[in-house]
């Protein structure tokens, strides 16, 4: 799903966090604001606690019984769907669908938001906009024309047809979220730039796109975490074992051994495990002056 | 010359990317979608005219899909924006552990649809599920539901699951938007003797429009097409009573490989959503003013 960043140029003169009043006279209730925080917390994280907690349960004992803490823990089962069915073989092609999936449309988009953003240029805002529109309409409703032209192009079953559809349906938001940034930053820094003789690229990569980096790496973990998640796409396109994508393979591997929930929950503790370390990595720049949904 | 060219230039791979992948898929379905169309290489494809869109109006699993889409929006997307907004609410200001409570809030968000959706088939699992043993345990007997095999308890395991999956994503956005407003204005506002509920009315909400217009708009968006979850929950069963218009369209198209009936679906659902998406727009705007 997308997300929108922008420099915060509006930010208020009054520091955000911490010293003001806040939208509830907070002084007063920080506690139960605190208790509020606490049981969001483990609404949110629950499920995947619980997840994490049966994985390291001997498989025998997960059907039929309600368990919540492992009676006898082992880590039988993490064992197991890293050795079988080619649980790393779908870890590895995620890993290279998802990597590529975001350097491509970060570059492919950065180039294309670097033209909105600075040139003046027929037909500007009318492109602009037809990029925009497939926004409102679903990614998934062009699955059987996609699959077609995939087919086509002799791109079925494989990993790079998979990431040039990705590339195409993460590029409007990115492209859109980029423009808004590198707009904000001030014209002046690129013509010393430009005055010491450097060209377009060298502009975009060296100073736009540094300056931008807290967009930058937010919109990346966006991409990677769509990318990692994706299902259905992949489930049409990729049809042999030895190309399927992590959320294929685990379907695949739940449709096939429907009573093997421990090597399941396993497989689906390391297959979350890097998507939640993007994110968590990704954090220092939603703290750095990344202001998040300022969409008018 | 070359200035004048430096700008297109910079556009050819994304729009040669997007042309062939997005704008093109889009004006053939609607071609395809006149057709009684098959994959198989050779073979013969007779054009139907509307035929195709005539019978989606006398099918009945488009109508419980249509239904079951509807319920889906109009319950999943007001829940999880509340909830993502109080979440909000509740977190904009600097609490002890900030950045974790926030970070928890978030993180289903990137968790996947696959994994979860088992998850939560087996905490709901009529035997030894964990939310048997609770409802059993105000019940004083043992219980076995089997949630997700009848539609209605399906249905509510998903938008559950959705609603759950889903609150990060408005908090984030909600929380950005709160955090942009100068606190000064909500400290006047009381001091001129306005009660929380008068700030949250005149100041906060005005504020966040714009934010608000943009999850409505996208999460509408996203409900509508809702798949995985069904898809690996239920399978739209029992009898396609909890099939969603995407898992259907997906049905026709890749197990009954009628790819024609299923991409007039998808451009009829285009047309809708699109103008949908569009008249929302226009109207949250309109209330800006």
């Amino acid at each position: 799903m997308a997300l929108a960043t922008r420099p915060d140029q509006t930010k208020p003169a009054i520091p955000m966090k911490g010293t003001g009043p806040g939208l509830f006279g907070i002084r007063r209730r920080n506690r139960s604001r605190l208790v509020i925080a606490v049981l969001l917390s483990l609404v949110s994280l629950g499920p995947l606690l619980y997840m994490l907690s049966l994985s390291f349960q001997p498989n025998g004992g997960l059907l039929g019984a309600t368990v919540l803490i492992p009676t006898h823990p082992t880590v039988q089962n993490y064992v197991q769907a890293w050795t079988e069915n080619s649980f790393s073989r779908y870890f590895v092609n995620s890993l290279i669908v998802s990597v590529a999936t975001v350097v491509i449309t970060v570059v492919f988009a950065s180039l294309a938001a670097f033209a909105f953003a600075r040139y003046k240029f027929p037909l500007k805002e009318l492109i602009f906009y037809v990029f925009l529109a497939s926004l409102a309409v679903p990614n998934l409703l062009l699955l059987i024309p996609q699959f077609l032209l995939m087919d086509r192009l002799h791109l079925l079953d494989s990993l790079f047809g998979l990431v040039l559809l990705y590339v195409a349906s993460n590029l409007p938001f990115t492209i859109f979220l980029l423009r808004g940034f590198f707009e904000a930053i001030p014209r002046e820094y690129e013509e010393s730039f430009r005055l010491d003789g450097a060209g377009t690229l060298r502009v975009l990569v060296s100073l736009i796109v540094p300056l931008s980096l807290p967009a930058v790496a937010v919109v990346s973990m966006f991409i990677f975490s769509a990318a990692w998640d994706e299902f259905p796409v992949a489930l049409t396109m990729i049809n042999s074992g030895s190309h399927y994508t992590l959320p294929v393979g685990l379907a695949d591997f739940i449709g096939v051994h429907t009573v093997a929930w421990g090597p399941f929950f396993a497989a689906s503790v390391i297959a979350t495990v890097p998507v939640i370390v993007v994110f968590l990595i990704s954090l220092r720049w939603f703290r750095s002056g990344v202001s998040l949904g300022a969409i008018r | 010359m070359l200035r004048f060219a430096t700008p297109y230039l910079l556009l050819v791979p994304a729009v040669l990317i997007y042309l062939t992948f997005t704008v093109y898929p889009i004006f053939r379905q609607f071609n395809i979608s006149f057709y009684d169309w098959h994959i198989f290489p050779g073979a013969d494809n007779p054009f139907m005219g509307w035929s195709n869109y005539i019978a989606i109006f006398h099918d009945p699993v488009v109508r419980t899909a249509s239904l079951n889409s509807f319920l889906f929006i109009v319950i999943t997307v007001p829940i999880q924006m509340a909830l993502g907004l109080f979440a909000a609410a509740v977190l904009t200001d600097h609490l002890p552990g900030s950045m974790f409570w926030r970070a928890a809030v978030y993180i289903p968000v990137v968790t996947s649809w696959v994994v979860v959706s088992w998850v939560f088939s087996y905490i709901f699992a009529s035997q030894g599920g964990v939310m048997n043993a609770v409802v059993g345990l105000f019940a004083g007997h043992t219980v076995s539901i089997h949630w997700t095999a009848q539609t209605w308890t399906a249905d509510a395991v998903i938008w559950i699951l959705s609603i759950w999956k889903g609150v990060g994503w408005s908090f984030i956005i909600f929380l950005a938007a709160l955090d942009g407003i100068p606190r000064q204005l909500l400290e006047s506002a009381r001091i001129d003797g306005a009660s929380e509920i008068r700030v949250w009315r005149h100041v906060v909400l005005p504020s966040i429009r714009g934010a608000v217009t943009f999850v409505t708009v996208l999460l509408v968006i996203g409900a509508a097409q809702v798949f995985t979850q069904i898809f690996e929950i239920t399978k739209g069963g029992p009898y396609n009573s909890t099939q969603s218009l995407m898992t259907y369209m997906y049905q026709q198209a890749f197990s009954n490989f009628a790819f024609g009936y299923a991409a007039a679906l998808a451009s009829l659902l285009a047309v809708v959503l699109f103008g949908f998406s569009a008249a929302e727009i226009r109207i949250l705007r309109q209330q800006d003013v």
